[in-house]
C-alpha cells in the first residue's frame, strides 16, 4: 500500500494563514491607534496587555506539544508514534512565537510604563514593603534573564528532540543494540526537557510573566493552573491538526484509537484544570483574607464576572458532559468542535488573568484581542504547515512505530 | 436452569484463536463464550459483543452521588441545623464541593464494582463452569452452543481445521443469571417453531 508520506501545504491553507496574520496585524495597528498611542499610561497598558496575553498564551500552547512528546518519550510510550510528527511540527513554532513573546515581555518590563508590571518602578517598590520583600525575585534583571533563558532552552531542546526524530528518516537502525541506544538517547534528552519544563512552566515562569501583574497577590497554585490551561489547549491543537490531516487523506496509520486517546487527554486535563482552578479559588474563598480575595473581586464579582463564569462553563462543564462518552471522542465533528471551544475557553482564561489588573474599571473592547489572537493562529498555521511539509508524516524507522500501528484502546 | 449442549474447542495460542473466532462466526455457528487466561484486545469486537453499558450505569451512580451530597448538605446546613462558619452564608457551595466530589466518586466506584460483579456473575460461593480449568492458565477455550440444527461432528471437525488442539462435546448447566442469553434463547425457540 502506498501512503502519502509528505504533507503538501494546500494553497488555500496558506491563504487562510496569511489572511489571519493580516487580521492580526490590522488588529494590532487598530489597537495601537485607539490605545497604544495615547498619552494615558492606562490606555497604553491596555495595548501591551493584549500583546502580552496573546503571545504568552500561544507560546505556552505550542510549547505544550513538546511537553507532550517528551512526557510520552520519557514514559517509553509508543502509541503516539502514528501522529508524533504533528506535535513535533507544532513545537517548531516555539522559537518563532518565543522571539515575539520575549520581545514583548522585555519591552513591557524595560519600558517607561509601569502599569502592567508595577514592580519595575523602583521608586514605587522602595515605598512598598510587600514589593520590596519580593525584590529578589521580581526585578528587571532576573526577569530578563529568566525570560531569555527559558525561551532559548525550550527552543533548543525542542530542536534537539525534533532532530533526533528526523535523524532516523534517512538511516534505519539495524540492530537491537542501536535501537536501545536510540531510545535511551531520546529518553535522556526528553528528561532534560522535562526538567526545564517543570522548572519553568510548571513552577516559576507564569509567576513572572502573568502573576506579577498582580504583584501584591500571590498563589502557589498559579503556575500549575497555568500549565493545565496550556496543556489542555495544546492537546486540543494537536487534535485539530490530526483531524485536519486525516480529512485531507494523510496520517493513514493514525486512526480512531489514537484520536480517542487525544480526546481522553482533552477530557482528563479539562477536569485537572478545574481541580487546580477550584483549589486556588476555594482556599482564598475560605480564608477570606482581603489581600488574597482582592484577586477575585473584579473577576468573580466585578465587571469580569461574565467572562469568568463563561470560561468556567466552557472549560469544565462543556468538556465534562460532551467529551465523556467514548463515541464523542471518536467523532471528528465533536472533537473538532470541542478542541476549538477548549482553546477559546483557555484563551478567555488567560484574558481574565491579565486584564482585570490592567483595566479594573471597564472590560476592554475584546474584539481587538480576538483579532490579535487570530493573527497568532495564522502564524501557528503557517509555521506548523511548513514544518509538517518538511519531514515525512510517519517516523517509520522509529523502534516504537509497530506499537502505535496496532494501538488499541 | 437449563442443561445445554456445547461443542468446546481448546486453543493454545491467541493468534490462532483470533482468526478462528472470525471463521466460526462466518460459518454461522453461535459462540456461547470464549474463555481466555488474560484479556485480549479486540476479541470483543471479533466476537461481535455489543459495547458494555457499565459506563452509563457509572454515570447514573455518579449523578446520584452528587445529588445525595448536595441535597443532604443543603438540607442539613440550611434547613435542619444552621451553623455559622466564619460568617459565610448558610448556603456556601464552594465548601461543599470536595464532599460532593468524594461522594460522586464513591457512589460511582462502589456502584460500578457491584454492577460489574453482577454482570460477570462474580460473587462469593458462585460457581460457574469454564469448560476447561486451564482457561485460567494457558488455554483459550471457545464454546459453541448447539442448537438442534447443529451437526456436532461437523462442528468438531470444523474447529479442528481452524486450529483447535482438543475438541469435545459437553453438556453444561447454564444458570438462570446468564441473562444476556435469554433473548437469544427465545429467538431460537421461535425459529424451531417455524421449522416444524
Amino acid at each position: 500500500m502506498s501512503i502519502r508520506e509528505n504533507f503538501v501545504v494546500p494553497k488555500r491553507y496558506n491563504t487562510i494563514a496569511f489572511a489571519l496574520m493580516a487580521i492580526g496585524i490590522l488588529a494590532i495597528i487598530g489597537l495601537y491607534v485607539t490605545s497604544g498611542s495615547k498619552d494615558d499610561p492606562k490606555e497604553q497598558a491596555r495595548f501591551w496587555a493584549s500583546l502580552l496575553q496573546n503571545s504568552v498564551f500561544f507560546l505556552l500552547v505550542v510549547n505544550a506539544s513538546m511537553f507532550f512528546i517528551c512526557a510520552t518519550t520519557l514514559a517509553w510510550g509508543g502509541w503516539q508514534m502514528a501522529f508524533r510528527r504533528v506535535p513535533e511540527a507544532i513545537s517548531a513554532v516555539v522559537p518563532v512565537i518565543g522571539v515575539i513573546c520575549g520581545a514583548i515581555l522585555l519591552a513591557i518590563a524595560f519600558g517607561d510604563n509601569h502599569t502592567i508590571y508595577h514592580w519595575t518602578d523602583t521608586h514605587h517598590v522602595a515605598e512598598d514593603p510587600i514589593l520590596s520583600h519580593k525584590k529578589g525575585f521580581l526585578n528587571k534583571g532576573f526577569f530578563a534573564a529568566a525570560t531569555v533563558l527559558t525561551i532559548v532552552l525550550w527552543s533548543v531542546l525542542g530542536w534537539k528532540m525534533r532532530k533526533l526524530s528526523r535523524s532516523l528518516d534517512a538511516k534505519p537502525l539495524a540492530t537491537v543494540e542501536e535501537r536501545k541506544k536510540y531510545i535511551w538517547n531520546n529518553t535522556v534528552w526528553a528528561a532534560v526537557y522535562i526538567i526545564v519544563f517543570s522548572l519553568t512552566v510548571m513552577s516559576s515562569i507564569p509567576w513572572l510573566w502573568l502573576m506579577s501583574i498582580d504583584a501584591h497577590w500571590y498563589s502557589t497554585m498559579y503556575s500549575w493552573y497555568t500549565f493545565a490551561s496550556s496543556f489542555v489547549s495544546g492537546m486540543a491543537l494537536i487534535a485539530l491538526f490530526v483531524v485536519f490531516l486525516k480529512n485531507n487523506g494523510y496520517l493513514e496509520y493514525a486512526n480512531n484509537e489514537h484520536l480517542h486517546d487525544i480526546g481522553k487527554f482533552m477530557f482528563a486535563f479539562s477536569v485537572f484544570w478545574t481541580y487546580l482552578w477550584f483549589s486556588q479559588f476555594m482556599l482564598i474563598w475560605y480564608a477570606n483574607i482581603p489581600e488574597e480575595t482582592i484577586y477575585f473581586q473584579p473577576r468573580a464579582h466585578g465587571i469580569y464576572k461574565g467572562i469568568f463564569w463563561l470560561m468556567f462553563i466552557i472549560n469544565f462543564i462543556a468538556p465534562l458532559l460532551i467529551l465523556m462518552t467514548r463515541d464523542a471522542k471518536r467523532n471528528y465533528g465533536t472533537i473538532t468542535f470541542m478542541a476549538l471551544l477548549i482553546i477559546f475557553g483557555h484563551w478567555l482564561d488567560f484574558y481574565q488573568m491579565v486584564f482585570p489588573a490592567v483595566s479594573p474599571q471597564k472590560v476592554p473592547m475584546i474584539l481587538y484581542d480576538f483579532g490579535v489572537a487570530l493573527g497568532f493562529v495564522g502564524l501557528i498555521m503557517f509555521v506548523t504547515g511548513r514544518a509538517l511539509s518538511k519531514a515525512p508524516l510517519l517516523a517509520k524507522n522509529h523502534p516504537f512505530v509497530k506499537e502505535s500501528l496496532i494501538h488499541h484502546t | 436452569m437449563a442443561v445445554k449442549k456445547f461443542v468446546v474447542g481448546n486453543f493454545d495460542d491467541e493468534t490462532v484463536l483470533f482468526p478462528a473466532v472470525k471463521k466460526v462466526r462466518r460459518a454461522g455457528y453461535k459462540i456461547h463464550d470464549v474463555f481466555t487466561p488474560f484479556p485480549i484486545h479486540g476479541l470483543d469486537k471479533a466476537m461481535g459483543l455489543r459495547d458494555t453499558s457499565l459506563h452509563t450505569a457509572g454515570f447514573i451512580y455518579g449523578i446520584s452521588g452528587t445529588a445525595t451530597a448536595v441535597g443532604f448538605i443543603t438540607w442539613a446546613l440550611t434547613v435542619d441545623w444552621q451553623l455559622n462558619f466564619g460568617g459565610k452564608p448558610f448556603f456556601s457551595l464552594p465548601a461543599w464541593i470536595p464532599v460532593t466530589f468524594e461522594l460522586t466518586v464513591l457512589f460511582a466506584a462502589v456502584g460500578m464494582v457491584l454492577t460489574f460483579c453482577y454482570l460477570c456473575q462474580l460473587a462469593p460461593f458462585v460457581k460457574k463452569d469454564h469448560f476447561n480449568p486451564r482457561s485460567t492458565d494457558d488455554t483459550f477455550v471457545m464454546a459453541l452452543e448447539c442448537t438442534d440444527k447443529t451437526n456436532e461432528t461437523e462442528a468438531m471437525s470444523f474447529l479442528e481445521t481452524i486450529g483447535a488442539k482438543e475438541v469435545k462435546v459437553e453438556y453444561k448447566e447454564t444458570e438462570w443469571w446468564i441473562g444476556r442469553y435469554d433473548k437469544d434463547k427465545k429467538l431460537f425457540h421461535k425459529e424451531t417453531k417455524n421449522n416444524h
